[in-house]
């Protein structure tokens, strides 16, 4: 998909630099201008075809080719396979070009398929078809042949073909609903609105009879922007110019809705649609694992190429000697003797990088993908993790990443709808000091909060009353709320009971909840009908507003405005916003109470917003209008301008008051970011919403506890001391601490002083992140980061959409490069859910634009804890098993065939048959490993969930480390080692020899090198097989059936490779040697000895780690083993019921981290894990730990 | 995507049970299968479980370990290296290859007698059979008796391929290299009669079963060995062609057992092969019986120049083969390891269980 973006951003390049230009014209129905304007320059446009597909029939094979191949393993592979077809190499090409061939086909027809699918939507959407008018009639035609300039019609539930100008409605108002869920995820409906000039032009006649020229920037894949002029002709003067802005502009993708028909002329077609420039492929995000694994891949890389090097040399020294180069029993053909010897020398160190090259599996590449495809099902399948209400479950978008997931060290989360439901109520408002609270049950009734008594309030009734009603006017009016036309819908939704309540629809729900509010306080919202507001009033009257200007809102200004003009000719202006965006802009009222009044809101985690009015006078009305008009007709710069005249004109308020709404906290969402915090996972905050809000809403999560020492780093803290001087004093006294006392592993729980909390603000943070003359940001920098470090929370308030992407990606490239995830619901989320490593989206309120662009999606923010407890953790420990044994396995299959070629004169003699070397990673021990990094869980899902903090073991990739690769390697040494000399050793002076009782009386037959090889292969198979066993811990009947059938099936095989004499192979050197090796008896018992050499000193290991430096995963493993220490069982016995000690943390705080027997230490878990869970009664510390003499 | 070609509404709603049923579709599937909890078997490696392993693999093993060992030192084997590049060595003059054919005799003497089947080996040292080069030049179909094979011998026998434009039968640098000493084995019955007692040595049943009978195959036709191998000619360094290894129908050609034995090559480039067998003849005398013996060599097989030695090896075997104190000396090591290793866990287990003990009290 990039592709085709890359050939529209080629072609939009190469279209010539001389007719480059910044905007393009569009003659509308293709008709010239008059004369007079400017002359008539045909532009060429692509078509509106839009190509998803990659490959086309023809070229299909040599591009996914070309692509399979750019990936560096399969080049990899691709090269050894040549190799060992021009070059005479130990092994048939068969070895390595089967398994190559059998990848590069899969995943061809995977490909192939998916483009075949994509071809055909794209099919199916090329040839929609599409209503265009020509010569003042109406033509269906196919959507390919759609042209700029086209005018077209669409009808109800129809999505528009391509990127239109909209001229007209069937609606009077010149207005169309449309629902842009699938272009941004948002289903709410949007207005756009038609062209002033042409919105009366309702028939195709009149359509055609346009007459005008759209000029617009060339295509961009901002979906928000747009900025153009249409100049209409009329016959007499001049071309009136209008501006048009993306309200006007129609986009591919969107659906129309609740409206019957449209009229536009396409601006931008095919692939130049906003759509298609969006069609971005999500970068490549590429876990932690996986970075180490490539790196391992080059470790045994470097071993490979070593290796066939030492060989190499060795093999010329050998050598040196003419006897042993060419004895008389074994002379070179002519040929070979005439080579050059350099070219001979090359040619010996591509065998051996051959006779090697499985030190490198295909097969483990094909394995990784199948283990994430397929586990990625598991988190699809969780039942936990599916949400009633909503019916949704988890989405996996990305299956790359799942084992990210265990080894997350931040998170940064959104609140409004994460950590929040985003199911805003309406609390409260307050006007002028007095509180009103809309009773849900008394409908209608104004009911003066008796609590408000804090208020002094001295004003008189009269202009108090005046104001009042003000205020839910300005509520009532100040918003973008649509009103759904019942009478539009035609369903069996109309809800009966609520009479003429209307549904509201807005994109920004604390809207809905405040014109829902003030509904009930009596003011009720009814439509907007001809650009006029009508509202109902508490008399019952209708009042008409006619809507003059809309400031709308944006993150930057924090407030939105509407211009009024009321039937009585007053001209108001209504600003609704921040308090901190309103009230340094108000001049007049009660700003004292007001701001206390918001001030207590905000600490109780409302949502508040202020409410301010200014009265216009016509002429003050004229400029702001010339003003606005201005701005808004700018080709350049529209959004700087439009900023700085609503600057203007936002000004000189007189305060109303304030209005509070509440974003209740979502369910279990404090219980998980405990979890997490247990897990030692940073969790931060990052929100629009301003502090106070903000970090009630923290304490309300338990982010920060009652313990917790704040430290602000806000920008009135800047205003008074310079941002140097602050950040040293926070570092001073966070660091003061942690260096002073080595902290506690699990201080994370811990409510001792040193638990900090950081708050910072939007602006300071841009103060930090500034680039400083002198270039001593990265000083800041460093500190801030050092500071944070030493916080167990963080909270980052009034953050910009960017900002919170900067965040991460400041964490993310600090020194310790720490693992980030970022969950959010929102559309201001995306930037830091494609920034992280991991993206999570919270399939929220807020559309789906979050959960789209995000790796994994959840419907709540408490199935986090089970995706990273237990998913994550499983995942991560399944694929670095995976990985280590995969590179275990291959070592233990390649290290004996580089001993051998010490035995064999170096001259690349395998030591194993082609079909052992060839199945040994496809079949013999492909199945066990899969299965097992599908399956294993080395603890129950329910022990992960209660105990979170078993999630620090697997922290920092703790099971890729290079001491933990180190030791499989040289298990894996340690292993070959003994197959290859156990074997020699038997067979030196031959004396493994099959004395034949069974087969033939008095015989006694001489065992040759395929036998050594097959014993070997066979102790090799069953010890890394064995090895797997003795790792899993979970033991279904899948696991028995694959690692027991694996292991027949190898059986089998040999029995029956070496039973039959083949009539297509041309040796037959195989034949009968694995049964011949089976009737010897002593072949029996040396296999049997060395599967237990091999496999002793893993088991000595394991068994001596847990004993002596058990892991918590081990602890916790330990006590659910029956042989759970006999002596200590009476502790458990002890466990009185009260008798919780008064502190439990401090016990937690004191006990030793390491050496804690089980039971003991299963008890302090759950002393721990008490106040979020049941009663106090089922708990106890065990009573002789703390009465026992000191 | 698909434009207006599907107008679903989801305002509309389709037919009434549409979302429910797919409400219903995404909820997963409650099998223990899917949300995995599957039943399971959950072992863990602790001390306590695998304490018993290790004894129980060190009682097995030592037992084990001390019979394999005393059955192998019960084997008789004497080795008799007659490579004569020691001036002293009877066999010195065959060095020089102007002594055609040379023949020389080797005293030895068996201080015990031999009982039961004696096998007779050669061995050879510093011989690379492995040699990848030289494991491949063979033509299994060939030597399956594929006359096309046989006429048209495979590439992989290259330089031994043909001889004089006639394929070479069998082809192949293995058995152009077949060993060709022929060793006889005398008894010097007593001092009083000096007349030597040949011992029978058995030239069948040293190969496969299996080798002998479906790998290895004369090719097919009427008449005589000789008529069948028509067309074909001798490997170059054979004094003899292929029909002449032996005298008996069914030992001779492709299916000649000194052949077969041959063509299987070993696995490391010191190696004995089995030459002959002595069979018992009767449960009353030992097979061979203490004294003096001569070993009468028709030295022919050139090792010299590869610094190889050669041998005659004579031994008897047991139900575990041939002598080899490696496996039971492996078997007692590693079931003393084992032992050893289970009373140091069990140290440990005990120690590590009482000091954390207090150490954790100590805490509180």
């Amino acid at each position: 998909m990039d592709c085709s973006r890359a050939r529209a951003l080629v072609r939009r390049f190469c279209a010539g630099e001389e007719d480059w230009v910044d905007s393009r014209t569009i003659y509308v129905g293709h008709k010239e201008p008059p004369p007079g304007a400017e002359a008539y320059i045909p532009q060429r446009y692509p078509d509106n075809r839009i190509v998803s597909s990659k490959y086309t029939f023809w070229n299909f094979i040599p591009k996914n080719l070309f692509e399979q191949f750019r990936r560096i393993a399969n080049f990899y592979f691709l090269i050894i396979f040549l190799v060992q077809l021009i070059i005479d190499t130990p092994t048939s090409p068969v070895t390595s070009g089967l398994p190559l061939f059998f990848v590069i086909t899969v995943t061809a027809i995977k490909q192939g398929y998916e483009d075949w699918l994509r071809h055909k939507a794209d099919n199916a959407m090329n040839q929609c078809p599409v209503h265009f008018i020509q010569h003042g009639k109406l033509v269906r035609k196919q959507s390919r042949k759609l042209r700029v300039g086209d005018i077209v019609m669409v009808k109800e539930n129809e999505t528009f073909p391509c990127d239109l100008i909209f001229l007209s409605s069937n609606r009077g108002d010149g207005t169309c609903h449309v629902t842009t869920a699938s272009l941004d995820g948002e289903s709410s409906h949007k207005t756009h609105y038609a062209i002033q000039d042409t919105k009366g032009f309702h028939t195709e006649e009149d359509i055609d009879a346009l007459h005008a020229t759209i000029e617009c920037e060339q295509p961009q894949p901002d979906l928000y922007k747009f900025v153009g002029r249409i100049n209409v002709y009329s016959n007499l003067s001049d071309p009136v110019v209008r501006p048009l802005g993306s309200e006007n502009l129609l986009l591919r993708g969107a659906t129309l809705k609740n409206t019957e028909r449209i009229f536009g002329v396409a601006i931008y077609t095919g692939m130049e649609t906003k759509m298609a420039l969006n069609y971005q492929s999500k970068s490549q995000k590429r876990s932690a694992v996986e970075k180490s694994m490539n790196v391992f891949l080059v470790v045994y890389l470097c071993i490979l190429i070593s290796k066939a090097l030492v060989n190499t040399v060795l093999k010329y020294v050998w050598q040196s000697e003419p006897f042993r180069d060419e004895p008389w029993y074994n002379q070179k053909t002519e040929s070979e003797r005439q080579r050059n010897l350099f070219l001979r020398a090359f040619t010996d160190f591509l065998a051996f990088m051959v006779l090697f090259n499985y030190i490198i599996p295909v097969s483990m590449y094909v394995t990784v993908e199948m283990q994430k495809f397929l586990g990625s099902y598991f988190i699809t399948w969780d039942e936990d993790m599916f949400d009633e209400e909503t019916g949704e479950g988890p989405l996996v978008n990305t299956s790359d990443l799942n084992e990210e997931l265990g080894q997350v060290e931040y998170i940064f989360t959104d609140k409004t709808g994460t950590l929040t439901e985003n199911n805003m109520a309406f609390k409260e408002c307050c006007i002028e000091g007095h509180v009103y609270v809309p009773h849900v049950i008394c409908n209608g009734q104004v009911l003066p909060d008796s609590s408000g008594i804090d208020m002094i309030d001295s004003s008189p009734g009269v202009s108090s009353r005046e104001r009042e009603e003000l205020f839910f006017r300005a509520l009532c009016l100040c918003h973008t709320v649509q009103v759904k036309d019942e009478d539009h819908v035609d369903g069996p939704r109309k809800s009966p009971d609520s009479g003429k309540s209307c549904i509201y629809i807005s994109s920004s729900p604390d809207e809905v909840a405040l014109v829902e509010g003030v509904q009930r306080l009596g003011f009720t919202y009814l439509r907007l009908k001809d650009s006029y507001m009508e509202i109902l009033n508490r008399n019952g009257d209708i009042e008409r507003f006619e809507l003059l200007e809309v400031l709308s809102f944006d993150s930057v200004r924090r407030r939105m405005s509407v211009i009024v003009r009321s039937t009585a000719g007053e001209i108001y202006l209504f600003c609704k916003g921040a308090d901190s965006s309103i009230f340094p802009r108000v001049i007049e009222g009660k700003v004292d109470q007001i701001r206390s009044r918001v001030e207590r809101n905000a600490v109780e985690g409302l949502r508040t917003l202020c409410v301010a009015y200014k009265r216009l006078i016509p002429e003050e009305y004229e400029g702001v209008c010339g003003l606005l008009q201005a701005a808004k007709v700018a080709l350049q710069d529209r959004e700087k301008k439009l900023a700085e005249a609503y600057e203007q004109i936002e000004k000189d308020l007189i305060l109303l008051g304030a209005t509070a709404v509440e974003d209740r906290l979502q369910e279990k969402a404090a219980d998980t970011i405990e979890a997490l915090q247990k897990a030692g996972i940073k969790v931060w905050v990052l929100t629009g919403d301003k502090m106070e809000t903000a970090a009630a809403t923290c304490y309300a999560c338990r982010l920060f506890r009652r313990g917790t020492q704040l430290l602000e780093l806000t920008t009135k803290r800047i205003e008074e001391q310079s941002l140097h001087d602050v950040l040293f004093e926070l570092s001073k006294t966070v660091l003061r601490c942690s260096g002073s006392l080595t902290r506690d592993h699990f201080s994370g729980l811990s409510t001792d002083m040193h638990d900090y909390g950081l708050i910072i603000d939007g602006a300071a943070l841009s103060l930090i992140m500034k680039p400083r003359e002198d270039g001593s940001s990265a000083n800041y920098r460093e500190l801030f980061l050092d500071i944070c470090r030493n916080c167990s929370a963080v909270l980052c308030c009034r953050m910009a959409p960017l900002q919170k992407a900067q965040i991460v990606k400041l964490i993310k490239f600090s020194k310790e490069h720490p693992i980030t995830l970022a969950i959010g619901d929102g559309a201001n989320d995306v930037s830091m859910i494609l920034e992280a490593h991991v993206g999570i989206g919270v399939i929220g309120k807020e559309g789906r634009q979050a959960a789209r662009n995000s790796d994994y999606a959840i419907p709540k923010f408490k199935h986090l804890k089970k995706m990273l407890l237990v998913h994550g953790h499983f995942y991560y420990i399944r694929i670095s098993e995976l990985v280590q044994y995969f590179f275990y396995k291959n070592v233990c299959f390649i290290f004996p065939q580089f001993l051998y070629q010490f035995f064999c004169g170096f001259s690349q003699q395998t030591l194993y048959d082609t079909a052992y070397l060839t199945l040994y990673n496809i079949s013999f021990t492909s199945l066990p490993i899969l299965l097992y990094s599908l399956m294993e869980q080395h603890v129950g899902v329910d022990v992960l969930k209660r105990d979170p903090s078993l999630y620090r073991d697997i922290a920092k990739n703790a099971l890729l480390r290079w001491r933990v690769f180190i030791y499989w390697t040289f298990l894996g040494v340690f292993d070959a080692l003994v197959f290859f000399f156990g074997a020699y050793f038997m067979f030196e002076n031959t004396t493994v020899t099959s004395n034949g009782q069974i087969m033939t009386t008095n015989s006694h037959m001489m065992f040759g090198n395929w036998t050594f090889g097959t014993l070997v292969f066979t102790v090799m198979v069953f010890t890394v097989t064995l090895k797997l066993a003795l790792d899993t811990h979970y033991w279904t009947w899948i696991n028995h059936f694959v690692i027991w059938g694996s292991l027949l099936f190898y059986v089998v095989f040999s029995l029956l490779w070496g039973g039959i004499i083949w009539p297509f192979l041309s040796y037959q050197r195989m034949y009968y040697v694995f049964i011949h090796m089976l009737s010897c008896g002593p072949a029996w018992l040396g296999i049997l000895l060395l599967i237990t050499v091999s496999l002793l000193p893993d088991i000595l290991k394991k068994v001596l780690c847990r004993q002596l430096w058990p892991t918590a995963t081990e602890r916790t493993q330990n006590t659910h083993c029956p042989d759970s220490s006999p002596e200590l069982a009476p502790a458990a016995s002890l466990q009185s019921p009260g008798a919780l000690g008064p502190r439990p943390t401090a016990a937690l705080r004191d006990a030793p981290t390491r050496k804690v027997p089980c039971v003991l230490w299963r008890s302090e878990e759950y002393a721990v894990l008490l106040p979020t869970r049941a009663s106090p009664v089922t708990v106890t510390v065990p009573a002789f730990c703390r009465d026992a003499p000191t | 995507m698909a434009m207006n070609c599907n107008p679903k509404d989801e305002v509309d709603g389709g037919p009434p049970c549409a979302p429910g049923g797919a409400a219903k579709t995404r909820r997963p599937d409650n099998t223990a299968f899917k949300q995995q909890r599957l039943p399971a078997w959950q072992p863990i490696l602790t001390a306590g479980t695998v304490l018993p392993t290790f004894f129980i693999v060190g009682l097995i093993f030592i037992p084990i370990g001390i019979g394999i060992f005393v059955t192998s030192n019960n084997i008789r084997e004497i080795e008799i290296d007659y490579t004569g590049t020691e001036p002293s060595s009877p066999c010195n003059k065959c060095l020089s290859p102007n002594v055609t054919p040379c023949v020389c005799t080797i005293n030895f003497t068996l201080e015990k007698a031999f009982e039961g089947n004696v096998f007779m080996y050669y061995g050879l040292s510093n011989f690379y059979q492995n040699h990848r080069r030289y494991v491949k030049s063979r033509d299994d179909s060939q030597l399956n008796g594929d006359p096309s094979a046989l006429h048209n011998p495979s590439k992989e026998c290259e330089p031994y391929r043909r001889n004089e434009d006639l394929p070479i039968a069998p082809c192949g640098a293995i058995a152009n290299s077949m060993f060709n000493d022929t060793l006889e084995l005398f008894l010097v019955s007593n001092e009083s009669d000096p007349t030597p007692k040949p011992i029978r040595l058995q030239r069948k049943g040293i190969a496969w079963w299996t080798d002998k009978h479906v790998k290895f195959r004369n090719p097919p036709g009427e008449g005589t060995l000789e008529e069948k191998f028509k067309g074909t000619t001798k490997p170059v360094n054979w004094p003899n062609p292929v029909y002449m290894l032996d005298s008996e129908e069914d030992n001779n050609g492709f299916i000649n057992e000194d052949l077969i034995v041959w063509m299987r090559t070993a696995a490391l480039p010191t190696f004995r092969k089995l030459y002959r067998l002595i069979e018992r003849t009767d449960d009353l005398h030992p097979t061979l019986p203490a004294g003096q013996y001569f070993l009468n060599i028709t030295y022919n097989y050139p090792v010299h120049s590869f610094d190889g030695r050669k041998r005659m090896i004579l031994s008897t075997i047991s139900w575990m083969g041939g002598k080899n104190p490696f496996l039971g000396i492996a078997y007692i090591t590693v079931g003393s390891i084992s032992f050893l290793l289970g009373v140091v866990l069990l140290v440990i287990n005990h120690k590590y269980r009482n000091s954390s003990n207090t150490a954790d009290t100590m805490a509180f």
